[in-house]
Order: C-alpha cells, then structure tokens, then sequence
C-alpha cells in the first residue's frame, strides 16, 4: 500500500446493507498457537505465504507464538478469519478464532 | 515449536527458473510414497482416530455450537485437501525437478505425516528433538525413525523455499 497516493472512493463507504451484521462481525481475531510438534521454520514459512507478511514480520510473529504461547496473526470478519483458521489448518498449524476483547 | 537448523540443505534447490531440484534417494522417494499412502488410508478413514486430532483441531476454543458448525462446514474440505496434496506428492513422486506448487503439496504433506506420527509417539514438549539418536531397543524406534525422517525432509524444503 502507498500511503503517497490517496483516493477517495465514496462507493466503498456508502454500503447501506449489512452494516447491523458487520457491527457484530467485524472483531474477530485469529490465533495460532505454540505447539511442539511444528517447526520454527515451518510456522514462520507459512504465515509468509499464506498472509504475505515479510520474512521480518513472519519471524516476528513466529517467536511471539514460541515464547508467549500465541499470537494474533490476522483479523477482520467472521468470514475471513474462518477462512484464515481453515488455511492455516490446511497447513496443520493450531489456529483459533475469537471476538477480539 | 521446534528449532530445526543444523542440518545441511542438499536434497531441495532452487533453480534460476523458480522450479526447485529434488535430488532424493530412490528408495527415500519409495519410502516417502508408502508412508504417505498409509496417511492417505488414514484420512480418507475419517477424523475418529486419535493420531489424527492435530490435522483437525477446533476452530473455536469458546463455543461449541460454532466450533460444531466449523468442523461440519469444514471438515470435509480439509479432508479433500489434505488428500489432494498427498496426491500430487505420490504423482511427483519420481520427479527430478518440482514447481513451487508441488512442492508445498511435499511441504503440507511432510507436516501431516510429522503431526500425526509425533502424535502417535506422545510428543508433548519442545524439547524432544534434541534427542536425535534412537533407542534401536525402543518398541516406538520405527515411529521415530519416521518422525526424524520426516523433519529431515522438511527442514530441507523450507530451506529451498525460503532462499
């Protein structure tokens, strides 16, 4: 993302429909967990793929869940944070979703 | 998780047309696909065995009606995919040379295969790879013979594709 070229895009801003339901949806967070079977390598490779963070965030993000026992790697919609849970378990990482608190 | 960086990375390489070499053993290759096979059958079972809690694990921690709705939403399709990548890995099989696609289906399939196995063996701590050696008069050698074997192969694959 460029923060050097703003836009102003009125029609993504004027959806009068589902705002009641995004209200409810919007908090989710997406967990992964410390576990002893995956890989360092292995987990920070992953979030690099699946979520396109650098090699640095992906890094980052891998020894939070090693030393503090978890991490939030993405967050959004329901529906996309349960998709996110569904790739990250298609790559047997322990992935969990919550209203963020 | 695991630190796994002492080995050398020799079996994967990227090559300067961003497909990968796979220089493996023939036999490693014939033991790959039959492991793979047995977690074919495993999966293709169904999620009732216990090795296999880890490929399936609870989306939702706090709420059983939604992790219930998840599993049954999702269940299947993971299911489906998980053998889509144990399929393109045994079609690979014998391939010198690997896409970056293909070699994910090797990477996600390795993982499954160490996850259930290090289930199988009880693995419950970080710890337990610093004990590489295996006991020959363990009755659980083979498993971890298979376990290490596994994260051999892996560790090599992350090393090609994170170069």
């Amino acid at each position: 993302m460029s923060p050097a070229t703003p836009t102003i895009s009125p029609t993504e801003i004027s959806s009068p429909e589902g705002d009641v339901e995004l209200d409810v949806d919007l908090p989710w967070i997406v967990l992964v967990w410390n576990d002893p079977i995956n890989t360092m390598d292995y987990v920070a490779l992953v979030f690099q793929k699946l979520f396109g963070y650098s090699k640095a965030k992906a890094d980052r993000l891998m020894l939070d869940v090693h030393e503090k026992g978890r991490a939030v790697v993405s967050s959004g919609p329901r529906e996309k944070a349960e998709l996110d849970v569904f790739r990250l378990h298609e790559h047997g990482l322990w992935a969990t979703m919550q209203h963020d608190e | 998780m695991v630190l796994f960086g002492s080995w050398r990375n020799q079996v994967v390489r990227r090559r300067s047309d961003g497909r990968y070499d796979l220089v493996l053993d023939p036999a490693l290759r014939e033991t790959m696909g039959s492991l793979l096979g047995e977690l074919d059958e495993l999966v293709e079972a169904g999620p009732d065995d216990p090795g296999l809690r880890r490929l399936s694990p609870p989306a939702y921690l706090d709420d059983p009606d939604k992790d219930a709705e998840y599993q049954l939403l999702a269940g299947d399709e993971l299911r489906s995919s998980r053998r889509a990548a144990i399929e393109a890995v045994l079609g690979s099989l014998e391939a010198e040379v690997l896409t970056e696609e293909e070699l994910w289906a090797w990477l996600q399939s390795l993982n499954a295969l160490r996850l259930v196995v290090g289930t199988r063996l009880g693995i419950d701590d970080d710890d337990h790879d610093h004990a590489i050696e295996v006991d020959p008069d363990d009755p659980a050698a083979p498993l971890w013979s298979i376990y290490h074997f596994g994260t051999w192969l892996q560790h090599s694959v992350i090393g090609a594709l994170r170069a």
